[in-house]
């Protein structure tokens, strides 16, 4: 026993070494499943506030930038209101189509950490629990496109799973022929403007210009702008087609982001998880 | 003498943390190369320290990095890597008990020592860092390259630290 002590305080290094390293790869293993409880991130009160305070002094730069593109949204929601009220010239009242039932809203939040140089990017936005933000819900950019899930959610921050994630997989369509597909970023190229569209079967005919879009199966709405198709027959080892496609949005200057609120998630939720034996 | 030590050990540990979060973090060579210069704490602690101290250290430094990368216990696991490395490389290339120099830095120990000392401790630490970060051995080529030419932007910039707080005189 006494042999065994020394032996162990002779090699202390290496069995502290052992003990620290296994620690170290429980707590990341434990993190890349999905069931998380990870509390020690940028949902913090501490990390969130610090990024918050040095968000202060950038979003003054980009001021200007941010101003031309929200004047320019603004004229295009002004035009799309236009066509939903129509004003009767006779009779001088307002109708709102109503025939129409809205399920989706937006929530718009600010970006107050953003990364896109490593393999995993995640970003932090100012919204949270207190604002109705719940972990699963799509975000998109203001006229751009997708941008990722909601991740992890404190009281009044969240952390956003960017496209630029390798767990992160969004159903969209080929704009012209409805051809299904999953969105992915980074299998062998890691250019955060160029993403790849897989497994659209093989029938199909896809053409460099093509527009990607969302399909609305998840929980984005359908119909948000992706991409356009940059170059086809991209080498894969699966049965399907594959291509690579120039992204709309910029991850590198996001400042605004919108959070989706699917009314009709936790009903389709509910209904899709209703489970049949033997199937 | 031992409470200097320390104070400049915590002021070190600051100023590179918050260098490293708040203005390297937002660099990057093509997305190949991305510096991480907070390991230079780490390879200059005191030769005095003990062990079990040391690792606590470098485990504390790698979280406080994982919260601010949102990366859990990566960042943990190569600085734990880069603390066995430190122990293991200074346990054989000098004889302990007459190490009268109080921290391994350029200006006590010489380039030639000190360059390959940051070298092997750089490497292995870059090494677990983007692969337990990519996590999967398909994108290995792609994982290598990321790792090698990150591992030259850190050395550069460490060495040019230790260039610029060169004392002469010591030597």
């Amino acid at each position: 026993m006494r042999n065994l002590w020394i032996f162990i305080s002779r090699y202390n290094a290496f069995f502290l070494f052992i003990i620290f390293f296994t620690i170290g790869v429980f707590l990341t293993v434990k993190n890349n499943a999905y069931q998380r409880s990870a509390t020690l991130n940028s949902t913090n009160e501490i990390v969130g506030t610090a990024y918050e305070r040095l968000n202060v002094f950038k979003r003054y730069l980009n001021l200007g930038m941010v101003n031309d593109s929200l004047a320019a949204e603004n004229a295009k929601l002004k035009t799309k209101l236009l066509a939903l009220t129509t004003i009767d010239s006779a009779k001088d009242v307002k109708v709102i189509d109503t025939n129409t039932h809205q399920q989706y809203t937006y929530l718009a939040a600010k970006v107050v950490k953003n990364s896109v140089t490593l393999r995993n990017n995640v970003m932090t936005i100012n919204k949270g629990t207190s604002d109705g933000i719940k972990s699963g819900m799509a975000v998109i950019s203001p006229q751009r496109g997708v941008v990722g899930f909601i991740r992890d959610v404190s009281e009044h921050l969240a952390t956003i799973q960017s496209l630029l994630h390798k767990d992160t997989r969004i159903s969209v369509v080929v704009k012209k022929n409805n051809a299904l597909g999953s969105l992915v970023w980074g299998d062998g190229n890691f250019d955060i403007r160029k993403a790849f569209i897989k497994e659209v079967p093989n029938h199909i005919k896809m053409n460099v210009g093509d527009t990607i879009v969302t399909s609305g199966f998840a929980s984005f709405p359908s119909g948000i702008l992706v991409g356009k198709i940059s170059r086809t027959n991209v080498a894969t080892n699966d049965n399907f087609l594959s291509a690579e496609l120039n992204l709309f949005n910029d991850f590198s200057t996001l400042q605004y982001v919108y959070v989706v609120k699917d009314k009709k998630a936790e009903e389709q939720k509910a209904l899709e998880s209703i489970a049949k034996p033997n199937e | 003498m031992n409470s200097r030590i320390i104070i400049i050990n915590i002021i070190r540990w600051l100023l590179l943390l918050f260098v490293q979060i708040f203005l390297l973090k937002n660099m990057g060579f093509y997305d190949l190369s991305t510096p991480f210069i907070y390991v230079l704490f780490l390879l200059l602690l005191p030769f005095g320290m003990p062990n079990i101290l040391l690792y606590l250290v470098a485990f504390g430094t790698g979280l406080t990095m994982d919260a601010f990368y949102d990366t859990m216990g990566v960042h943990a696991t190569a600085c734990v890597v880069l603390a066995f490395v430190r122990i293991s490389f200074i346990s054989i290339s000098l004889n302990k008990d007459a190490i009268d120099d109080p921290e391994p830095s350029l200006s006590y120990m010489g380039f030639q020592w000190f360059s390959l000392y940051a070298f092997l401790c750089v490497l292995t630490h870059h090494l677990v860092l983007f692969f337990l970060e990519t996590f999967r051995l398909t994108e290995i080529g792609y994982t290598l390259m990321r790792c090698g030419l990150s591992c030259i932007f850190t050395l550069l910039i460490i060495l040019l630290v230790e260039f610029i707080f060169y004392k002469r005189t010591s030597r």
